[in-house]
């Protein structure tokens, strides 16, 4: 389901949108995904506090919306946008893919909620399937 | 046996109470048709669903979604007994309209989002970790005939 030149330029003119609140949406979207699905919980056991406002949530949440926004920016080629992040999940964290999925439905369900007249269901589609072609960018070199 | 806490309950109740079947059965069903368009291989009488425009004007479209929330409303109204209740409602999905169990998370998810929507911030984390537990149930027990 490859990102057509509509989805790229729909993504691109949301995320300029919504780049500002990117750390409070970061923080929102990783909390819930740790609140709503526990299992995710697992792969941050080494924190102190994994509850939803806590500084290491707030602080790897804005980790991870630099990537979405870099990945953003480099929409036109995103294998070679995420290689390296790729080899990073595969080799060293070994987050099991399909938690990709329940942190972009949690992303989703957050920018809806923060920008409920902007995120339309053509935005919806464009985004859904930005995230699930970063997704599978991101699983890449797993095997 | 589904267990619901009080909590539980009343986080339902309180949702629910603040939605609209007309309004958000109507988007939600929106939503699954334009964001999976693959959902529209069940809606071969509905005529046009050629954009997303066409799909969220279409009168067979609103009309189905409001449905769909109807049927919703029963699971709330009983939700000790979801399963009982859509006993009729699985054998319908599964054994005549054949649909893809995958679908009812499809949609489920359609629905979690439009109703984020609606309530904005008091769709706390906490609502949605019940609201996503409702969801599950209920696409469980409407695919339960194919187990």
């Amino acid at each position: 389901m490859s990102l057509t030149v509509q989805d790229i330029s729909v993504v691109k003119a949301f995320w300029a949108k919504i780049a500002s609140r990117s750390d409070d949406i970061g923080a929102e979207a990783f909390g819930r995904m740790l609140t709503v699905y526990p299992q995710t919980k697992t792969y941050f056991s080494h924190w102190a506090d994994l509850s939803p406002g806590s500084a290491s949530v707030k602080k790897h949440a804005k980790v991870i919306m630099g990537a979405i926004a870099d990945a953003v920016a480099k929409i036109e080629d995103l294998p070679a946008a995420l290689s390296q992040l790729s080899e990073l999940h595969a080799s060293k964290l070994r987050v099991d893919p399909a938690n990709f999925k329940i942190l972009a439905h949690n992303i989703i369900v957050t920018v809806a909620m923060l920008f409920p007249a902007d995120f339309t269901p053509e935005v919806h589609v464009s985004l859904d399937k930005f995230l699930q072609n970063l997704a599978w960018c991101l699983a890449e070199r797993y095997r | 046996m589904v267990e619901w806490s009080d909590a539980e309950h009343s986080a339902i109740s309180e949702v629910w109470g603040k939605l609209h079947i007309d309004e958000i059965g109507p988007q939600a069903l929106g939503r699954l048709l334009i964001v999976y368009p693959w959902t529209q291989r069940y809606f071969g009488s509905f005529g046009d669903l050629s954009s997303a425009a066409a799909i969220l004007g279409n009168p067979k479209v609103s009309s189905h979604g409001k449905v769909v929330l109807g049927a919703l409303d029963k699971a709330v109204k009983n939700l000790e007994n979801i399963k009982a209740t859509y006993s009729n409602l699985s054998q319908l999905h599964c054994d005549k309209l054949n649909v893809d169990p995958d679908n009812f998370r499809l949609l489920a998810d359609c629905l979690t989002i439009v109703v984020g929507i609606k309530l904005g911030a008091s769709f706390s984390p906490q609502v949605q970790c019940t609201w996503q537990k409702l969801m599950a149930v209920v696409a469980a027990a409407l695919s339960s005939r194919y187990f």
